[in-house]
């Protein structure tokens, strides 16, 4: 093979990798939407309806339980880890610390994020037990925000490093604080910072690993925060291996409003990181 | 008069000025605070894992847990050889069709595509990231798994219902991907266009510039990609646990069903949590993942760092 049939055999090859994964995602996306749409639409109660007490068995009812167990824990769970993801990259870009402190910080942060979610799951289990609680939503809570911690630090602490230096510059030259100075680089960053919150969100609204053990995969509607509940990620994985075809159709229902809530979640993220890049000074006029 | 209204302004300067530190000064706990919290965490969680396997690892030897193949919580018998292999086999497996894949994109969005087809397919594989791994395991139990069991597996001599290693590496294959992409383009990308332009100069085709520059300026970048991509397949627990299958023996071929760490305690920790010495088990399980995947991380690093001294450009 000459030099230049081998160069056309790699661009092809290139090409149909690239292919094979947009290809995939359409797949995995389209079957989701269809199957699971098809369900919503001859049966639009099953993602309102509160379950039944045969639900596991029967599948009388809906999957409501989930619905409100999934906004319950990840929307709690990001607030929590909001605040410590921003604090933690204000730490990490801010004149807090020595360099190396905040390298070694950052290499924490990057073995945190690689951790496997099942572990974040087994650790506050093993706490749950050791406290002698019960699972419930506050322990679903608490294992989303550890899982959402170094996800949404990471987002923060790159687009507070990628804000122009001649912001915190003019800001300590008007004799501002540390606290000052910082507040205004986060509102420089904002666009990036937003975005990070809302993935850091997507992420939580997606993961099953962290609740399965820790927030008490129950089947009926939970009554307070100390009380079992399920999220979607879990209902789908407990439905799809059912024996019953109702509970397999509803956790193809539950995957569509799923990934319709990832999905928007992404548009929204881009729509508001547009509109406030207004704030970001030499940025975009919006 | 005027002395007057000009001290107690200066006062109140004085006092705005005060309120100001007091405000840094407390903020500048909390952030600190925040700074060791990443820190304190990650002690946290490691700690709390070697505690709870001290009960398992004083009534068996670390080796014989390692070894044994037999796994059978109910006569006190641990051993994680099978789920070790599993999960080595899914590990080797899903990296030999994820890598290939991940890189030839990379190279394709980063060297070929152009302008709005770029953006679209690098749009594609952002949302691709995002979706949950929860989906793909739910696709692939109608699509992959009777693809597997009816068609493939026959061909390679084996019966089964299509759950297995192979499936699993299969969908893992894809969902690694879309991570290890990003990074590598990223370090694609950040190449200085001369690179290009001197090797194309001095007559090479674009392939060749590709294979034998630009892979190797930004091999670094690329190689901790995929280390990280290795530790993301190691610790990946909920689509396993859909389509391993879930039977703790040791697998006789890729089609065989089997377990991987992360798909044990799954699989047993909701029933056997009350029984202590297998609630310390199943700890010990979570403890080797972290430490393995802060093993990857570490040498991620490390590699990255003496590949970027000796592969500069």
């Amino acid at each position: 093979m000459d030099r230049y049939a081998k160069q056309r055999l790699f661009e092809l090859l290139a090409r149909g990798a690239a292919a094979l994964v947009v290809a995939v995602m359409v797949l995995v996306i389209g079957v989701t939407l269809f199957r699971g749409g098809r369900v919503l639409l001859t049966d639009p109660a099953v993602a309102i309806t509160p379950p039944g007490s045969r639900y596991q068995l029967e599948a009388d009812g809906g999957f409501l339980h989930a619905v409100v167990g999934s906004l319950f824990i990840v929307g709690p769970a990001t607030v929590v880890s909001m605040v410590l993801a921003v604090s933690t990259a204000i730490y990490l870009q801010s004149d807090y610390s020595s360099e190396r402190f905040s390298d070694a910080v950052n290499m924490f942060l990057n073995v945190l994020w690689a951790t496997p979610p099942i572990v974040y799951g087994v650790f506050v289990l093993t706490i749950i037990i050791a406290i002698g609680a019960r699972t419930s939503m506050f322990f679903g809570i608490i294992a989303i925000a550890i899982f959402q911690y170094p996800i949404m630090t990471r987002y923060t602490d790159e687009a507070l490093r990628s804000a122009p230096d001649a912001v915190k510059e003019a800001s300590y030259g008007l004799g501002s604080t540390r606290l000052e100075t910082a507040l205004i680089t986060v509102r420089a960053a904002l666009p990036g910072v937003i975005a990070g919150i809302i993935m850091g969100f997507a992420r939580g609204i997606g993961d099953a690993a962290t609740v399965l053990f820790t927030a008490g995969r129950s089947n009926t509607m939970p009554g307070g925060p100390f009380d079992g509940s399920t999220t979607l990620p879990v209902l789908i994985f407990d439905n799809a291996m059912s024996f019953n075809d109702e509970l397999r159709a509803q956790a193809y229902a539950a995957s569509f409003l799923l990934i319709v809530a990832v999905l928007g979640l992404i548009v929204v993220s881009k729509v508001l990181s547009g509109r406030y890049a207004r704030f970001a000074p030499g940025g975009r006029n919006s | 008069m005027e002395g007057a209204t000009e001290s107690a302004e200066s006062d109140d300067n004085r006092g705005r000025l005060s309120q100001r530190l007091r405000r840094e000064r407390l903020s500048s706990y909390w952030f600190t605070g925040a700074g060791y919290f990443a820190i304190a965490l990650f002690a946290l969680i490691v700690l709390t894992l070697i505690y709870q396997s001290l009960p398992l690892l004083s009534e068996y030897s670390l080796v014989q847990v390692l070894t044994s193949s037999n796994w059978d919580p109910a006569r006190n018998e641990f051993g994680f050889l099978p789920a070790i292999v599993g999960t080595i086999y899914v590990t080797i497996l899903t990296m030999l069709i994820g890598t290939p894949i991940a890189i030839l994109t990379a190279i394709y969005i980063a060297e070929y595509a152009e302008g709005r087809t770029k953006r679209l397919v690098s749009s594609f594989i952002d949302v691709l990231a995002a979706i949950p791994s929860v989906i793909f395991g739910l696709v692939a139990l109608i699509v992959v798994v009777p693809f597997v069991g009816n068609y493939l597996a026959p061909v390679f001599g084996s019966s089964g219902t299509g759950t297995g290693i192979f499936t699993v590496s299969l969908v893992m294959g894809i969902i690694v991907t879309p991570f290890m992409i990003s990074l590598s383009v990223e370090s694609l990308e950040a190449l200085p266009d001369e690179l290009r332009e001197s090797s194309l100069g001095v007559g090479a085709t674009k392939w060749e510039t590709i294979r034998l520059v630009l892979l190797r300026a930004a091999g670094p970048g690329i190689f901790s990609a995929i280390l990280l991509g290795f530790g993301r397949v190691f610790g990946a627990t909920i689509v396993p646990a859909m389509l391993i299958g879930g039977q703790t023996r040791l697998p006789d071929s890729l089609f065989s069903t089997g377990q991987t760490l992360p798909t044990l305690i799954v699989n047993d920790f909701g029933e056997l949590m009350s029984v202590p010495i297998t609630q310390s088990a199943l700890i010990f399980v979570g403890l080797m993942l972290v430490v393995v995947v802060w093993i990857f991380n570490f040498s991620a690093m490390l590699v990255r760092r003496r590949l970027q001294r000796r592969w500069q450009y």
